[in-house]
């Protein structure tokens, strides 16, 4: 059976590992998310110069590492599971996928380009909290070579600091999945207005951005009638987060046992209490599962995106592993505050990063009820 | 990593395929989706003939090696048979025991002698095997069995003398099908624990040997007492040396998982799918809650079968650890405990009707009153989770507290 990492996915899993056990401190953590931009940029060059991992899924016709999936979930994982402070979700499992899914060669020149060169870039599409066609509310009119885009989109991770902008924006009057154009765009286009949204998890951040008659033109339209395309975008980011949200789960059982191990209550170590050893393997339960779901969800968003014969398998590969590593991630994280006792319930601890990391990733791009319900109408409608 | 098969293997997929498809027809026809967990005590006449037929193909013990009398199956392949052997529906196999257990052990540490004995029996599907493991002391406990091994010296037989066996075995499976039995006994009365234990192999029908069928909550009796009073053991029927016992023993437990874990689970889908079927027929499948546990469901039958995937993949040989390997006991156990209940809730009022009188349960009522076993035999959910801990994850056992006499 070839269901393992090769060994060059092996060596990019354990780089990421040791990288970022280095740069991805309690204190770097803390440092980063305190301020609006969430990040500090000079990491961020550091991932794009010594590791290129932004370059992971550009193909090298444009100057990219032209690897696939399962290699970025395996950083993803580790990302997650150090809690890197860093637009790499936004720019690489959102902007680059959408560019890969939906641009074409001119525009894929221009802004992989900008993404090599260690620019940020992010996805805008809902405005009501809807992960699919339901939540696209901006509009565009056209006008021969000309679009006017009017609208708002909230929950938009690093929109206040991406440099490239990717929308989805219906077309006036229409509903559901009809009219739905994707367009790319600099941020700084005229009429785009951003605001960071404080949010609960600080270790990545949202915002609020108002389009008011942004002028486009052919150059900046991706691809229109995109319903299809920003689902299959979404799919591939949603399995990008479940990854992350495996790492999460794995790191929280970790750092919760090492705790149990040190921590001395009735003259024996805690770990020893078959009460709090069975919690444990709960989460070892659901941490491994987690993984093996992820696994199988890489694969399939690699046959996707090569169009193999498994790319049909998308949509429920990523409801699969997006349902069951949300419900596992908030599972360990509760469960480790519990564990920790009082020292869990600190701001100095950082289980409560986990904690918060874990519902921010749980609601986005839908939740275990939604991809529940998504996949309920794959098997009984 | 990927989860596509080679064209060679896509190939052996149609063989198996298309031999199933010719030769589970007529007499045994009527043995399709049945004769699984829960529902073993049917038509077993009918699946020993189908195993017979099953050798006659060489799709028995296919993952045994070649010298040993198997189809010496790549990981792949055993995957792919499994798969197809269950989605044809064909029967749970009667001689599952002896394929799964007590081959693989004989193979791994039995003499030339055992082998030569025993293996072309089980290859060709004419003898069954129980397992003799539980006691009524030493069930989780496994060690502290309490069965007791003698040798008794003669000069007149092979190997001098013979092993006498006295004690009591429960929970046997298919105990009064099978022609043999596998047994851990005491060769060391004064030994404790997992010091001084023989693993036998021993004849069932023998006037030592007594079995009593146990009738269980459903109505039925797969499971088995099994009393031993002056049994006899051959000298040359003692796997490994006296003392060795435990240590072939849990060799043993380590082929319980493996690629038969993918047939387990197609066998689920079938269950899986019949419950889908019943909730569109009904309209159950309109209810958001229910929408919500058929999908769970489903997830969770990925994910344990990605789960199988990963474990068949790692390299086992290198002796690393296997978490997925720890946490698949007590994961598919649970997930089938909720399914029997997602069937019943699916089926509504109607869940209580019997196929008929007195106690003849439909094979999902069946499923639903069997899978409360799962989370029991083969070591409890609680021992799993110790287990987990302890192994997985390095935590501390508990501080051993004696009994007070």
């Amino acid at each position: 059976m070839e269901f393992a990492f090769t060994e060059e996915q092996q060596m990019i899993r354990d780089t990421a590992e040791s990288f970022f056990t280095d740069v991805s401190s309690s204190e770097a953590i803390r440092e980063a998310m305190a301020t609006p931009e969430g990040y500090n940029s000079e990491l961020w060059q550091r991932i794009c110069t010594e590791l290129y991992f932004q370059a992971i899924t550009i193909p090298e016709d444009f100057g990219g590492m032209g690897l696939g999936y399962v290699e970025l979930v395996a950083v993803m994982e580790q990302m997650g599971r150090f809690v890197v402070c860093a637009p790499f979700f936004s720019t690489v499992c959102m902007a680059s996928t959408a560019l890969l899914m939906a641009a074409n060669e001119d525009q894929q020149a221009e802004y992989f380009g900008k993404i090599l060169e260690g620019e940020t870039a992010t996805l805008a599409f809902t405005s009501n909290g809807n992960f699919d066609a339901r939540g696209v509310t901006a509009t565009y009119k056209k006008d021969g070579d000309n679009f006017t885009v009017n609208g708002s989109y909230r929950y938009v991770i690093d929109g206040h600091t991406a440099q490239s902008l990717i929308i989805a924006a219906r077309e006036e009057g229409t509903t559901g999945t009809d009219g739905i154009a994707l367009f790319v765009l600099p941020a700084n286009t005229a009429g785009v207005d951003a605001t960071w949204l404080p949010t609960m998890d600080q270790t990545r951040k949202q915002a609020q951005l108002e389009l008011t008659n942004v002028a486009l033109t052919q150059t900046n339209l991706m691809r229109d009638n995109a319903a299809d395309k920003l689902a299959q975008i979404l799919d591939l980011a949603t399995i990008c987060l479940a990854a992350e949200q495996t790492g999460g789960a794995q790191q929280i059982l970790d750092v919760t046992v090492d705790y149990m191990k040190e921590r001395v209550q009735f003259e024996r170590p805690i770990a020893s209490f078959q009460s709090v050893k069975h919690k444990a393997a709960d989460m070892m339960t659901k941490s491994e599962a987690a993984r093996s779901g992820v696994y199988y969800a890489a694969c399939i968003a690699q046959e996707a995106l090569v169009d193999g014969p498994l790319a049909g398998e998308l949509a429920e590969a990523a409801s699969i592993v997006k349902a069951n590593c949300s419900e596992a991630y908030f599972q360990n994280a509760g469960d480790g505050i519990q564990l920790h006792g009082g020292v869990g319930f600190t701001w100095e601890y950082d289980v409560h990063l986990y904690f918060k990391r874990a519902k921010a990733t749980e609601h986005f791009l839908g939740n275990a009820s939604y991809h529940r319900e998504r996949l309920a109408g794959i098997l009984l409608d | 990593m990927k989860l596509s098969f080679s064209t060679e293997d896509e190939q052996f997929r149609v063989e198996v395929a298309t031999w199933l498809k010719d030769n589970l027809v007529g007499e045994f026809e009527q043995l399709k989706f049945r004769g699984g967990p829960g529902d073993e005590h049917m038509f077993p006449e009918e699946r020993k003939k189908w195993e017979q037929k099953l050798a006659s193909g060489g799709w028995t013990c296919v993952g045994w090696p070649k010298e040993d009398g198997g189809r010496g199956c790549s990981i792949e392949q055993q995957v792919i048979f499994h798969e197809e052997y269950a989605r044809s529906g064909a029967p749970g196999h009667v001689g599952h025991i002896g394929e799964g257990l007590a081959g693989p052990t004989i193979i791994a540490f039995g003499s030339d002698d055992q082998k030569k004995k025993y293996l072309p029996g089980i290859v060709a599907g004419t003898q069954l095997w129980c397992q003799g493991y539980s006691e009524p002391g030493a069930g989780s406990d496994l060690a502290n069995v309490k069965t007791k091994a003698r040798f008794v010296e003669d000069s007149s037989v092979k190997g001098g003398g013979k092993w006498v066996i006295n004690g009591q075995k429960v929970w046997t499976s298919l105990a009064h099908e099978s022609d043999y039995v596998f047994v851990i006994a005491r060769t060391d009365p004064d030994s404790i624990k997992h010091k001084g234990l023989g693993f036998f192999l021993m004849k069932m029908d023998q006037p030592g040997i007594d079995v009593r069928g146990i009738e269980q909550l459903t109505g039925t009796s797969e499971f088995n007492e099994v009393f031993f009073d002056d049994a006899e053991c051959d000298a040359t029927d003692i796997v490994g040396k006296p003392g060795d016992g435990w240590k072939v023993a849990m060799g043993l437990l380590g082929f319980e998982r493996g690629v038969s874990t993918l047939g387990q689970q197609m066998q689920f889908q079938n269950e899986l799918n019949q419950i889908i079927e019943i909730a569109k027929e009904n309209g159950t499948s309109n209810d958001p809650t229910i929408r919500q546990r058929i999908a769970k469901a489903h997830e969770g039958l990925k994910i344990m079968r990605y789960n199988s995937m990963r474990t068949l993949s790692s390299d086992a040989a290198a002796g690393a650890l296997q978490k997925e390997a720890l946490m698949y006991k007590l994961y598919w156990a649970t997930w089938h405990r909720d399914l029997g209940e997602l069937a019943m809730d699916v089926m509504g009022a109607e869940c209580e009707i019997l196929e008929g009188g007195p106690y003849d349960l439909t094979r999902l009522q069946s499923m639903y009153l069997f899978v409360r076993s799962d989370t029991i035999y083969g070591g409890t959910n609680q021992i799993q989770r110790n287990i987990i801990a302890e192994r997985g994850l390095g935590m501390p056992r508990e501080p051993k507290i004696a009994i007070k006499a």
